[in-house]
């Protein structure tokens, strides 16, 4: 009693902190927000789903401050590539630092702007795939996101989209909260990438909702942001048609908290969704606490789906990873994978996971597997013996560890970036 | 080139004396090989001389060149013209065969002081030597001796002496698992790299390979020394009436 009483002064403070939006087309999605919240209250650590993580910096009334970190000349991710940018900083469009928001295959709108008016086509989105993927686990941090969201883009895709758009999100104050609330569709057949990249602010609260009809495809890869103190709870709600390809990689350096969930629901027969994560924690720079959270729901036949998620950790770095498939009755003939690992650089950090398969079809194929190791010695004393210095030789084992999870990104010139950004990071990491 | 003096080594795991006292010289252009029984310290002899952990030498000293090996880091001994052909090449899954080449090759050139090969000229290298041992373009791509077959790994370890051009090489049962044809290619590659200023330690069981690799001096080892040094004829012998007239001699 005493803990639902503390919850619900938690989540009081924590809401008279926020100046709650009315909206406009997401009035109805938002009020069911609140009520939602109410109903469920924060997280707090004595919750079972946040037993790994505690939330208690994801829920304060401010979050901790945090400074941005020095780029030391880093050339930005993705810079060479042909694609949109739309730039936040700490949690707020910039119209200046971003591209002209149009884009072939694509129709392109801010929610800030788009919410003034009472009719949009993300109005079965906003809110909605976010309440669905409340069941059977709550997500309360998403359900304050649909609540408080002011800002984000809505982007409906009817064709192959001619470029990706990529969502830059800056970090410059120290004190941002930033909150910011994406919905895509991917009509029948079209197809979109979208990356996003950097730390958003001090503390980042996001949520994703992808919607792909029948034979739509959806490729998402992201990158966290080399910030050593800021903290974020993202979310990815994703719907998924028959037919339909949904692809999410993601990579996150650095960042004292991090919390992703992916929440897949998977409505149509002979889908394939693959999410993946590379994650790399140097506790010597800065705490590092990273925690993927992974749901995903077949309810048609005939459909893959892959979790595929690799830690780097050492000097007190603390991976989680929970991950559940549920395989509806009827989803028959469901192929589902999950492999979760991490590669402990020393005796001081943690690896903690929880793989879960909950099944109520009779012809279906899952498999899970979790595992912990170090470098492998018979490999570093291989590659020391042809010359390759110890450090390097370490970095180059690091990639091979992390390789399978980044072969999940389709495009083999955004694996490359993301190669260049793995071995940027090795190299300032050294010892 | 190499001179080992009085080497003793014992494992550190299990405190066991595994090498008790070898010694052993090559001059420069030399191919020596070690014969003996399983059991006998052959591995352990290739192991610590490149520097592998796990071993203790309690008395002794290697030198290559005139250079104290036993002090040095592996890469430190591999900078300095040694390299050891791995008798079970070890698979490195997601690093792709080129990368690992050209790292290394680059790795020992810094090392050195000499200029870092660039793409292209590293490129026209590998592709010229892997040809003469008939490694394919897909062999190059693929990951470190991942899915590679017996003879793929033990012929990737030769392309990787060839790239190198160590000084020193030490073959450790190269060949163990090939084939005659698979032999063959192999000690081929190996004779292409025989000169005057390249030593070769020719690790083996069996007479067959020094067929193809002909030795300047045959060695045979038994319970951790060197108990009888001869020509190619040594091998012979072995061949015909095994190890145990030569235990019984040597003790």
């Amino acid at each position: 009693m005493a803990v639902a009483l503390a919850k619900e002064d938690a989540l009081a403070a924590r809401l008279a902190a926020l100046d709650l939006p009315q909206g406009g087309f997401t009035r109805a999605a938002r009020a069911a927000a609140v009520a939602r919240l109410q109903a469920l209250g924060l997280p707090g650590k004595r919750d079972e789903y946040w037993r790994y993580t505690d939330p208690a910096a994801l829920t304060a009334v401010a979050p901790p401050t945090a400074e941005a970190s020095d780029a030391q000349g880093e050339v930005p991710v993705f810079d060479g590539l042909d694609r949109v940018k739309l730039v936040f900083v700490d949690g707020v469009f910039d119209p200046a630092r971003s591209d002209d928001p149009t884009l072939a295959g694509a129709e392109i709108s801010r929610l800030a702007t788009a919410d003034a008016a009472d009719i949009h086509w993300a109005q079965g989105i906003y809110g909605a795939l976010e309440a669905a993927g409340q069941n059977p686990v709550p997500r309360p941090l998403a359900a304050l996101n649909t609540a408080a969201a002011t800002d984000g883009v809505l982007i409906r895709v009817t064709a192959r989209a001619a470029r990706p758009v990529n969502l830059i999100y800056v970090h410059e104050s120290a004190t941002s909260d930033a909150i910011l609330h994406h919905c895509i569709k991917i009509e029948a057949g079209a197809d979109l990438t979208l990356l996003e990249t950097g730390p958003a602010g001090a503390r980042f609260n996001k949520v994703l909702e992808v919607d792909i009809a029948e034979g739509g495809r959806f490729h998402h890869v992201r990158t966290q942001g080399r910030d050593h103190a800021r903290r974020a709870a993202t979310h990815v709600f994703a719907r998924v048609a028959s037919g339909a390809l949904f692809k999410s990689f993601t990579l996150t350096a650095n960042g004292a908290l991090t919390r992703n969930e992916v929440v897949i629901d998977i409505v149509g027969d002979d889908a394939v969704t693959h999410v993946a994560g590379a994650a790399l924690g140097d506790g010597a720079t800065g705490p590092f606490h990273h925690d993927d959270t992974v749901f995903v729901t077949h309810r048609g036949v005939r459909c893959e789906s892959r979790q595929v998620f690799k830690k780097v950790l050492k000097h007190g770095a603390i991976g989680v990873f929970q991950g559940k498939i549920l395989v509806k009755p009827g989803a028959q003939k469901t192929d589902g994978y999950q492999i979760s690992q991490s590669l402990l650089l020393d005796d001081d950090s943690q690896f903690l996971a929880k793989p879960e398969l909950e099944i109520y079809a009779d012809d279906v194929k899952c498999s899970h597997g979790s595992t912990t190791g170090a470098i492998d010695e018979e490999a570093l004393f291989y590659l020391r013996s042809r010359g390759v210095p110890v450090q390097e030789a370490t970095a180059l084992l690091v990639l091979s560890f992390l390789a399978d999870a980044i072969s999940e990104i389709e495009d083999e010139a955004l694996q490359t970036e993301i190669f260049t950004v793995l071995e940027g990071w090795l190299a300032r990491h050294k010892a | 080139m190499l001179k080992i003096n009085n080497l003793h080594v014992k494992l550190e795991a299990e405190d066991k004396v595994i090498l008790k006292g070898v010694n052993l010289t090559i001059g420069s252009g030399e191919v020596h090989a070690i014969m003996g029984p399983n059991g006998s310290g052959k591995s352990t002899l290739s192991y610590v001389l490149s520097g592998r952990e796990g071993y203790q030498v309690t008395e002794g000293s290697a030198t290559l060149l005139g250079a104290a090996l036993l002090d040095m880091a592996p890469e430190e001994r591999a900078a300095a013209g040694l390299f050891l052909a791995f008798q079970y090449p070890v698979e490195i899954p997601g690093v792709g065969n080129m990368t690992f080449l050209r790292t290394a090759v680059n790795a020992q050139r810094k090392a050195r002081g000499q200029d870092e090969l660039s793409a292209g000229e590293f490129l026209k290298l590998v592709r010229e030597k892997a040809k003469t041992l008939k490694i394919d373009a897909d062999m190059l791509k693929r990951p470190v001796n991942v899915g590679f077959s017996g003879g793929e790994k033990k012929r990737n370890e030769i392309l990787q002496m060839a790239m190198l051009e160590p000084k020193m090489c030490i073959l450790d049962e190269t060949d163990s698992g090939l084939d005659v044809d698979a032999m063959k290619l192999v000690a081929d590659g190996v004779n292409a790299l025989r000169d005057a200023g390249r030593s070769f330690l020719v690790i083996t069981h069996y007479q067959r390979l020094l067929d193809h690799i002909k030795p300047d001096v045959v060695h045979i080892m038994a319970d951790g020394r060197i108990i009888k040094t001869g020509g190619p004829e040594l091998a012979l012998e072995v061949e015909e009436n095994g190890y145990a007239d030569l235990l019984a001699e040597g003790v």
